[in-house]
């Protein structure tokens, strides 16, 4: 639990009149304070150590963490809540492709390029992966440099190095520090030894332990020096393990507040996994629970979508309302001899129809008539969808100016209303339509061509 | 510094829910006191269990993905339910689609015949479904149940505005009622407490909060088991019923599922995607709560088996 305001205006410093941060007393200043509205050095009063105790009792639990450098930098941590219906879940999961620089030169630019090539637009957005994981294994520093440098030239993606020799872990890192790479990984046995060498060019780091509670020695000790941009791998040997270390971390920071394991997490998928389905089982897992960056051993056509959209679904607004607004929507672009259909508002329904049409390769209206949400059936059920109701909105949608045709699909689970909604809306001819959208791409090209008298 | 070991002490429990009959293989849901296999802090008595999908009459709409899995066992429900046993199935799910009219409508009569030739050729559990209109149901559905006496089957939908027959003649003849709502908390427990009023016992019910699939409202569907299993496990009893899950039925209506022409290429080979598309729909709802999961495809409820079998440990 974050601190409450009344608990700040207890540190500060009570000069009365004084204003100076900009608020009319230290009361004011600390509520603003408490709800992430205001920052602590705007009270020039304050001791370095009552300062330095409230910025750690004012920031987020979870500690907001930048792999990369650019438009593209992956930002993750800063969540607050454990269930998603709670608030959305602040920063998608980076996915990161592995390299080894033992791995022949095609295999390098099959990566690369398939993370340029495996990109997916949905909804709008651009759906794809974010990191490329190098990790040295050949023994060969040259080697490893190579592809440091062949990645970083190829693309703004970001970087994670991997190296358990940190000879090369840093040699790397000086070769593209710019790109602010995550450093990996740094253990209870190369922790002092790496200490002088992260400050010397700060990026974040990835700290592997063997346990959760293996990893609190060690995000201490890093903050104690000042290196806060810490991303935790507690170790985890199998699916099972993942899911219980990543919910502990989660609910340690969160539910308890507990500092040295509030930061974003990693999870290697590629290590765990057996073959690439098991690895997308596993990946699939780490974006339902808590992973901050999953590392893949590969990107694969059929696998990466699905995965990148699971992502997008989980990470969604979950106060975005199921009801769609009534009206009038377009499938591509209809002109005014393009089919009509009607549904139901259940955003569910919609999303179903508007796809299975613009799979059909059909410009089509979808008159999407207010049902408070519920499905076609359900809202017949309701009265909604009852064909008196269904015809009157058509009648005020202001679909008849759009086209010159007559002829309405609607849902087949819905055929029953076709009657009374004929009666209701003379010189319509209404036209069953299949039962499952689904089915619309067997049944609207058809229906498309008639209406063009083609 | 030490850490509390931050373990959730659960004061609610799920319900079980036992299928399948005398002399046959049962099995039984729910259960569970903890968060899906979190079994560091609760006990898990049974995993997650795969009904697979069968229809009474040749499926038409079919992905072709799917149809080429399945071969021509779909054009008879008993050697389709005999296959899914084979491919692993825990549980038949059998569609009673012929009662739709314009799919055949047919009737009691019917119903009762194929419900006993699939309860001959398999002794996993079954559930039975109908066409999903009212009158129609109640008719089917009411001859699946007399016709399974004994074998203590699940019947659906019962949904709020047509549930009273179906729950009574899942009291008389001791089979399990579904209690099916669109994605919605509140009326997932209504519907619950409607079923217990009238008599319905609690370990004679099992919850669909309805499935959406991946890429197509999934989040919503997650959320609401995710909030019914919270609120079982937090005591609340209305909410303390096993959950099922419609993860192949609905894939197979998207887009990624079916297409098999004009989409990117990057969407990759389209046996692989129906595949996938499904696998990842049933383990997110199965991540989130679902006790029950029904699926189509045999490759992905071999993977989904797969991962419950790991996360059972
Ligand atoms: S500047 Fe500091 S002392 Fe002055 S009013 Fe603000 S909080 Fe109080």
């Amino acid at each position: 639990m974050p601190i409450k305001g009344t608990d700040v205006a207890k540190k500060l410093p009570q000069r009365k009149g004084c204003k100076d941060c900009g608020f009319p007393t230290c009361f004011a200043f600390a509520m603003k304070l408490a709800s992430g509205g205001a920052t602590v050095d705007k009270c020039p009063y304050l001791s370095e150590e009552i300062r330095a105790e409230l910025e750690d009792a004012l920031a987020p639990p979870i500690k907001l963490v930048t792999v990369g450098s650019g438009e593209d930098a992956l930002k993750i941590g800063n969540e607050e809540v454990i269930y998603r219906h709670e608030k959305t879940f602040a920063h998608a999961p980076g996915i990161a492709v592995l390299i080894s620089d033992k791995e022949d030169d095609e295999g390098v630019e099959d990566k690369i390029a398939k993370m340029k090539e495996l990109q997916f637009e949905r909804v709008g957005l651009t759906l794809r992966a974010d990191l490329f994981a190098l990790k040295f294994q050949s023994g060969e520093k040259a080697k490893y440099e190579a592809l440091v440098k062949k990645v970083c030239d190829a693309g703004d993606a970001g970087i994670i190095l991997i190296s358990e020799d940190l000879g090369a872990l840093f040699a790397a890192r000086d070769i593209c520090a710019g790109r602010n790479p995550l450093l990996y990984p740094i253990t209870k046995d190369n922790l002092e030894q790496a200490i002088p060498l992260i400050k010397q060019s700060p990026t974040p780091v990835g700290v592997k332990a063997e346990s959760v509670e293996a990893l609190i020695p060690l995000t201490s000790r890093l903050k104690e020096e000042g290196i806060e941009e810490l991303v935790l791998d507690p170790g985890s040997g199998n699916f099972l393990e993942v899911l219980r270390d990543q919910t502990l971390i989660r609910r340690a920071a969160l539910k308890q507040n507990f500092r040295p394991l509030g930061y974003p997490t990693i999870v290697f998928p590629c290590f765990l996994a057996g073959d690439g389905l098991e690895e997308i089982l596993t990946a699939s897992m780490c974006v339902i629970k808590f992973a901050g960056i999953i590392v893949l051993s590969d990107l694969k056509k059929d696998s990466l979508l699905p995965l990148l959209v699971q992502r997008l679904n989980i990470y969604t607004d979950p106060r975005m309302p199921l009801a769609i607004e009534q009206g009038v929507y377009e499938v591509g672009q209809p002109k005014d001899e393009a089919p009509v259909l009607v549904t139901s508002n259940w955003s569910l329904t919609y999303f179903l129809v508007s796809s299975a049409t613009e799979e059909s390769k059909v410009h089509a209206f979808v008159c999407v008539k207010d049902t408070e949400g519920l499905g076609v059936v359900t809202g017949w059920g309701a009265g909604k969808f009852s064909g008196d109701s269904v015809g009157a909105f058509i009648k005020k949608s202001g679909i008849e100016e759009r086209v010159k045709h007559r002829k309405l699909v609607i849902p087949g689970k819905v055929a029953r209303i076709r009657g009374e909604l004929e009666e209701a809306l003379p010189g319509w001819e209404i036209v069953v339509g299949p039962r499952e959208a689904g089915e619309l791409p067997g049944f609207l090209p058809a229906l498309a061509r008639s209406l063009t008298g083609g | 510094m030490a850490v509390e070991v931050p373990v959730e002490k659960w004061t609610g429990r799920v319900g079980e829910v036992r299928l399948g009959g005398d002399g046959c293989k049962r099995v039984t849901i729910g259960g569970a006191n903890t968060l899906p296999f979190l079994k560091f802090e609760g006990s898990i008595p049974n995993p997650p269990a795969i009904a697979m999908e069968v229809w009474d009459s040749e499926p038409s709409g079919w992905p072709a993905a799917l149809t080429s899995a399945w071969g021509d066992v779909t054009s008879d429900p008993a050697a389709w339910a005999r296959k899914a046993v084979e491919y692993g199935a825990d549980i038949v799910m059998l569609r009673l689609q012929s009662a739709r009219p314009g799919m055949g409508n047919t009737g009691g009569a019917e119903a009762g015949i194929v419900v006993d030739r699939v309860l001959s050729a398999i002794d996993l559990p079954l559930i039975v479904l109908g066409p999903g209109i009212p009158e129609k149901d109640n008719e089917v559905l009411v001859a699946a149940s007399r016709a399974a006496r004994g074998r203590r089957i699940a019947l659906g939908n019962c949904e709020e505005k047509n549930y009273r027959t179906i729950a009574a003649v899942c009291i008389s003849d001791g089979h399990v009622a579904i209690a099916k709502t669109p994605v919605d908390f509140n009326l997932a427990k209504q519907l619950n407490a409607l079923l217990a009023d009238i008599g319905v016992p609690s370990d004679s019910v099992i919850m669909d909060p309805d499935t959406a699939a991946l890429g197509y409202g999934l989040e919503y569907s997650y959320s609401t088991i995710e909030c019914l299993r919270l609120a079982a496990l937090m005591g609340e009893a209305m909410c303390a019923r096993p959950i099922i899950s419609h993860a192949g039925p609905e894939s197979r209506h998207q887009k990624e599922s079916r297409a098999t022409r004009g989409v990117p290429a990057a969407w990759g080979d389209p046996a692989e995607r129906a595949v996938l598309w499904e696998t990842l729909t049933a383990t997110t709802c199965i991540h989130a709560g679902a006790d029950l999961v029904v699926m189509c495809h045999p490759g992905a409820v071999e993977l989904v088996k797969f991962a419950i079998g790991k996360l059972m440990g």
